[in-house]
């Protein structure tokens, strides 16, 4: 499979010696042997299909039908009314009763996420035996929910209380929080799992995949074959390149049509913007994967760290899922390292918000240097092989 | 029949903790998963900015930014001068969140009007913004609360409380997660490899002619791999106890019962994986192509409630699902034996289906 397109690299090097078209036959070469390998085609187009539908579908944070159970201790006008808007609630599943030990087991084992408990004060209220209290048990061992949960019962509370106090003709509540989301108004998680989970993806490519081709050929032997040749070591770095550079970014595009018209992502930036972003940072995943190969030289060893240097860090440290700023500060700084922290917000920008050259070109430049970096590491143990 | 089942469980084994590669498999993917997943896999949110613009200047304003700087969520907050100079750092993700306290809230908030405040959140990342507003309310609402005790208005006040977890600590979450995670990563590596190992070096072959019986080598490749996944387990309990201080509420004895089942599930998806592939490299991407939908799908990180109708059953399939439920249960939870028992079933079930399945590849293969 390799062999004719080396002869043919190797036969046009003979032919003409100058280098750009030097060039350009070892990229046709390895274009060739990229197109013909069906292990490649796999990760660079089936694996981003899977990745997607499953951060599409699979992983959301959006915790739509709570299901609540609603302890009505003595039912009067107003915890009646309280429990029917419960009742009403598109966020709610909610369930009613009397004693709080029904729904007690079934918090305990996950049937429920919270149980509101409405106090007969409610109705006696403005007695002035000061504020009644309204119960909220929500069931910790999922702490992300737990907190939506209490997040959710609160504003239901709080629009109850406004809308009673217009018909009661009672003093409307002082207070008024009014909450504003930009960008994301409806609030789903997807809209910015989505456009991150680009990111890894483009991970995979650039690295995963060119590490793993790489190091076939190192195993091979093909490499040294290549060595031989005139071909110098930056232009043998330049030529696996490009194909996978163009692989990439045709992976991402297909995600980036996936995301826009099968899973409803707004896109409000331009497509100048993201191509810039995802070209830049193709720069440094490519470094990785041609570096992870170069000093490997295996197979095996080659996808593992692949797997432990590229996909993982870029799923979780990059700000995709999990808030960097919450993580402790030694965490914090490794991830100053990880590419995927300065692609994940610009997508999000370029997505939700629209282009932000600021943020973009600060962002372009980390990714550049760590690219530079990477590639001038990956010539060096590959020249150092030749020696 | 048992010598030689021994015999082939003792060199499984060895082969394993004999090769370099299955040496560093066992310790550095533990480890590493053990010291970033615990630490950096958190939804929590802290040390994050926020951003006041204080048209008011009131003595309440002031009371709030004050109380918002006490706060141990909020790292800094940014007093801005304008609206625009608001949007900007919202814009650059310098901060999170905005708070637009209107020129009557002062006067509003002890009952002369309406106080106006608005809040503005970035949802780019929408959950951290719900979880920030979360915390915004809590603080106004307490806020509220005392200006309405000195002017006598009455409202409602909202207590939550958390069960099981109180402080809602995300590490008593996620770190029994991944005493089920690790079983399922090593089981699935160790059992890949080591078929795939003994077909690339002909030795399969080999074992196949012996005078061990197919289900003999299925025992004696089954074996080692839960033996070693015990041993993680084993580890990471420790670890969650003696290191992370989650509590341990409800019998070891029934969580370990059911991880014998689980590791069993794991280990017979992992062998019908190296059945089908033929060298270690086709064995390695289908247990990664394995275990990403398995992670994803199981309720490690997210809720499997929130995941759409058609796709929810199907997370029925994967073992890690009923597992964690396990898992998390008994650490947290004293989960009830027979409750246990029920999330077994399917373990049970998975691991007889993959098991049989496996074996009738191999039997296929040698015919």
């Amino acid at each position: 499979m390799i062999a004719p397109g080396l002869h043919q690299g190797g036969e046009a090097a003979a032919e003409m010696p100058g280098r750009p078209h030097r060039l350009a036959a070892l990229v046709l070469k390895e274009s060739r042997q990229v197109l013909r390998d069906p292990s490649s085609i796999l990760i660079a187009f089936v694996l981003p299909l899977v990745l997607l539908f499953l951060f599409g579908f699979g992983v959301s944070l959006d915790a739509s039908r709570i299901r609540l159970g609603i302890v009505v201790e003595s039912p009067g006008p107003a915890v009646r009314d309280l429990a029917e808007s419960f009742r009403g609630s598109r966020h709610f599943d909610a369930a009613m009763g009397h004693d709080r030990r029904v729904f007690e087991e079934a918090l305990a084992l996950g049937r429920l996420r919270g149980i509101v408990v409405l106090p007969a004060a409610l109705d006696e209220g403005r007695a002035g035996r000061g504020q009644p209290e309204i119960q909220v048990i929500v069931d910790g061992s999922d702490p992300n929910t737990a907190s939506f949960v209490q997040n959710y019962v609160r504003g239901a509370v709080a629009a109850w209380a406004a809308q009673r106090a217009a018909y009661t003709d009672a003093r409307p509540p002082a207070l008024t929080v009014e909450q504003r989301f930009w960008f994301n108004p409806e609030l789903s998680s997807r809209n910015f799992l989505v456009p991150g989970s680009i990111a890894i993806v483009t991970t995979l490519v650039g690295t995963l995949l060119t590490s793993l081709v790489v190091a076939r050929e190192w195993e091979r032997g093909t490499m040294e074959a290549m060595m031989a040749t005139p071909v110098t070591a930056a232009e043998l770095l330049v030529g696996k390149m490009l194909p996978y550079f163009a692989l990439g970014l045709g992976s991402m595009t297909l995600c980036v049509v996936l995301a826009v018209f099968l899973f409803g992502v707004p896109f409000r930036g331009s497509v100048l913007a993201l191509y810039l972003l995802s070209a830049a940072f193709l720069m440094p995943a490519l470094g990785q994967g041609l570096l992870i190969s170069a000093v490997t030289k295996n197979q095996f060893l080659a996808s593992q760290l692949a797997l432990m240097s590229g996909f993982l860090p870029a799923f979780l440290l990059s700000g995709f899922l999990f808030e960097i700023g919450s993580m402790p500060a030694p965490i914090r700084w490794i991830t100053a390292v990880v590419p995927a922290r300065y692609l994940v917000p610009c997508l999000q920008t370029v997505f939700l918000a629209g282009d932000h050259w600021p943020l973009f070109l600060r962002n372009i430049a980390a990714m550049l240097v760590a690219g530079a970096v990477l590639f001038g590491l990956a010539a060096r143990s590959t020249r150092k092989r030749v020696a | 029949m048992w010598t030689r089942l021994k015999a082939l469980i003792v060199k499984e084994l060895l082969a394993v903790l004999r090769d370099p590669r299955g040496r560093v498999i066992l310790v550095a993917p533990p480890l590493v998963q053990l010291l970033v997943f615990a630490f950096a896999a958190t939804l929590e949110v802290r040390n994050v900015d926020v951003a006041v613009l204080d048209q008011d200047a009131g003595r309440w304003s002031g009371e709030l930014v004050h109380r918002l700087e006490g706060s141990p969520t909020f790292d800094e907050v940014i007093r801005v001068e304008s609206p625009s100079a608001l949007r900007g750092l919202i814009d650059r993700q310098r901060v999170i969140a905005g708070l637009l306290i209107g020129p009557d809230f002062s006067r509003g908030i002890e009952g002369k009007g309406a106080a106006d405040l608005q809040m503005i959140l970035d949802g780019r990342r929408s959950n951290t913004a719900q979880i920030v507003a979360g915390y915004l309310t809590g603080i106004v609402e307490g806020l509220g609360a005392d200006a309405a005790a000195r002017s006598d208005a009455a409202g409602v006040l909202v207590v939550p409380r958390n069960w099981f977890n109180p402080n809602l600590n995300f590490q008593w979450f996620m770190v029994p997660n991944l005493v089920a995670a690790i079983a399922l990563m090593i089981g699935l590596i160790v059992t890949a490899l080591s078929v795939a190992r003994e077909r690339e070096l002909g030795t399969f072959d080999q074992l196949m002619v012996s005078p061990l019986r197919t289900h003999e080598i299925l025992i004696g490749k089954l074996v080692p791999p839960m033996l070693i996944g015990l041993f993680h387990i084993t580890l990471y309990v420790a670890a969650a106890i003696l290191v992370f201080g989650v509590p341990l509420r409800g019998s070891l004895l029934s969580l370990y019962g059911s991880a014998l089942f689980f590791l069993a599930a794991v280990v017979g998806v992992g062998l019908f994986i190296s059945a089908l592939s033929s060298t270690q490299q086709q064995a390695i991407l289908g247990a990664f192509l394995f275990m990403v939908p398995a992670m994803l799908l199981s309720g490690f990180a997210t809720p499997i409630e929130n995941m759409p109708e058609w796709l929810q059953p199907l997370t029925n399939l994967n073992p890690l699902r009923h597992f964690l439920v396990v898992v998390r249960g008994v650490f947290l939870k004293d989960l009830p034996v027979r409750e246990v028992a029920s999330n077994t079933i399917p373990l049970a079930l998975i691991a007889g289906a993959t098991l049989s399945a496996a074996a009738w590849l191999f039997r296929r293969r040698l015919e």
